[in-house]
């Protein structure tokens, strides 16, 4: 038995080495963020003294809400439209016979291969032509088209495990089509749906491309561009911890979706890219 | 590949049905326009927010044009591309690109086996292991290139401290600052190589791995024979996302560096040119470049793919 506790410890210890990896930069960036004065500069992992400070400093620049309003709005605007495209995609790819539906799969994964930075310049070009540059139109647009191939991937396959003859079967039994789709399909699709809007999420909450070439203003301009022109409470100072502590809040919705999600995440990110 | 694809107007596509096959039932009729009636709007947002941009590029990149001189607008057939296929810069970035690329997936491959195995013999854990491991894949590349560049500041950094550097200026100089690129790079991307990998492992069958471990193969030979040979088609899948996300790095480059120090990559160069210069010619070239540059990459990747699979099944 002793060779095999030892395997079971180094498993245990590989784990711990996971969890490590995953969080120490993360937890850097916390640790920064309650960081005061002199403290910023001492090189040392921990703060020695805990300030909220950077975190007044955040929420007191206009810079910070209005980019952080800008990225809740227009993610949530993006992620909806797409994930209702998709969801319509996906069902008449997965369900339907029709001509076409290789195109579109086909299209999709193009787009998915595409050099994001390849769109977003000529739409710079486009978009100041016809007056949606800097708008937040201007960015849910491009936002849809790079979320919506993985969406449609994740959902047909989600889709495609769907027993639809159950539905045909809730009708037998005197169901309308209505209460057969509402009652039997709907709670079944439901988590291949919510595993397409949290990863559509995800991509949209973290683009940087398309927010730093698609605005030049407070107006439109969401949080990550945000931070890269953010200089904190006065133009003189080195804004390092306030960037900190404005990394930390907007990083916020990212764990508490990690945290209640992380089952249908890793479902989403190998249905789309393993069986896609 | 989406580029050389007409936009084909969603409602267009009931063809009038041929008189040579059979006639076509109301039924199959109605699901055909249901069809496209359905994944009709999503194909024509992907379309036209991809397909036409970049169509408008090609074309822009054969004129001599800057915003800030719209009327001085010129058609100079191939001239850009002649000019950045001349430039020594661009053969550089193309350099740097292709090394940051190389580089770190091969170390994801690596690092993501190991993370994946871990994932997949632990016991206790699991859920933890993977609700971890999810955190660098949702967090804003933004912010983890921020949380790298200051780790690696020799002014707040704890890097230097902690391995003993003392005053180590790790932006100071190209090979250093491309270092603490790639660690970034790494530690964000890892985690989607290593699920991929994981989903990989999951669908060996453990009859193999038993009758392995029965016939007195070590773990060792277990993993080349056994583990490796059975997952060639989540590795290839896995390597052709990361290699072509790789080669469009962006964002780390920006934050860490801007570009200085010789640390500059195509996706940069067609940013720096179009929006910071508006040379607006020169930058679509640049990125029609890249462009044609990953659909290469993706074709290669198919390509050895494909002969990959068959020769498995070949085999069997």
């Amino acid at each position: 038995m002793k060779p095999g506790r030892r395997a079971e410890v180094a498993w245990i210890v590989g784990g711990i080495a996971v969890v490590l990896y995953a969080i120490v930069p993360v937890a850097w960036i916390v640790s920064l963020s309650f960081k005061g004065g002199d403290d910023i500069t001492n090189q040392s992992f921990l703060p020695s003294a805990f300030t909220w400070e950077n975190y007044r400093i955040v929420f007191a620049s206009d810079l910070f809400t209005t980019a952080l309003r800008n990225s809740i709005g227009i993610t949530i605007i993006a992620t909806t439209i797409s994930v209702v495209l998709a969801t319509l995609a996906a069902y008449a790819v997965a369900r339907l016979e029709f001509p076409g539906k290789r195109l579109i799969l086909g299209v999709a994964l193009a787009i998915t291969v595409f050099p994001i930075i390849a769109i977003a310049t000529p739409l710079f070009n486009m978009w100041r032509n016809i007056g949606l540059y800097d708008t937040w139109i201007g960015l849910i647009i491009p936002y849809l088209s790079f979320s919506l191939p993985l969406s449609v991937y994740v959902l047909s396959a989600f889709f495609r495990e769907i027993p639809w003859e159950m539905e045909q079967a809730a009708q037998v039994d005197g169901a309308t089509s209505w209460q057969a789709f509402r009652k039997v399909i709907v709670p079944l699709a439901a988590p291949g749906v919510a595993t397409a809007a949290i990863l559509t999420f995800f991509a949209v909450w973290n683009d940087f491309i398309f927010g730093i070439t698609l605005t030049s203003s407070e107006r439109s301009r969401p949080v990550p561009a945000a931070l890269a022109f953010f200089s904190g409470e006065s133009s003189f100072s080195e804004p390092t911890a306030p960037i900190a502590a404005a990394s930390v809040i907007i990083t916020i919705p990212v764990i508490v979706l990690v945290l209640f999600f992380q089952r249908r995440i890793v479902a989403g990110l190998t249905a789309g890219a393993v069986k896609g | 590949m989406s580029t050389t694809i007409p936009a084909a107007p969603p409602e267009a596509a009931p063809v009038p049905p041929r008189r040579a096959r059979p006639a076509m039932t109301d039924r199959t009729r109605h699901e055909r326009r249901l069809g496209w009636m359905l994944a009709g709007p999503a194909l024509f947002v992907m379309v036209a927010v991809t397909g036409y941009p970049i169509l408008n590029a090609l074309w822009l990149s054969l004129f001599d044009y800057r915003l800030t001189d719209p009327d001085g607008r010129e058609f100079v057939w191939f001239a850009n591309y002649a000019t950045i296929f001349t430039d020594g810069l661009f053969w550089r970035q193309f350099g740097v690109t292709a090394l940051i690329t190389v580089v770190t997936v091969s170390v994801e491959l690596v690092l993501g086996f190991a993370l994946a195995m871990v994932m997949h013999r632990a016991l206790y854990m699991r859920t933890l292991l993977r609700t971890a491991i999810l955190i660098p894949y949702g967090i804003i590349t933004v912010v983890s290139a921020f949380s790298w560049q200051y780790a690696f500041s020799n002014t707040y950094g704890f890097v230097n401290p902690w391995f003993g550097l003392g005053d180590q200026d790790w932006f100071g100089n190209t090979w250093t600052a491309l270092f603490a690129i790639c660690v970034a790079e790494i530690w964000k991307t890892t985690p989607f190589m290593s699920l991929l990998l994981l989903a990989g492992l999951a669908q060996i069958p453990n009859d193999y791995l038993e009758a392995a471990t029965v016939d007195g193969a070590t773990p060792w030979q277990r993993f080349k024979r056994v583990i490796l040979p059975n997952m060639k088609a989540a590795i290839m899948v896995a390597l052709l996302f990361r290699t072509l996300d790789a080669f469009r790095i962006f964002d780390n480059v920006f934050i860490m560096t801007a570009g200085a120090q010789g640390t500059e990559t195509l996706s940069f160069l067609a940013y720096r040119q179009t929006i910071s210069r508006v040379m607006v010619g020169l930058g679509s070239a640049v990125s029609v470049i890249l462009a044609v540059i990953v659909v290469l990459i993706a074709f290669l990747f198919v390509k050895v793919f494909r002969t990959d699979l068959s020769q498995q099944k070949g085999g069997n």
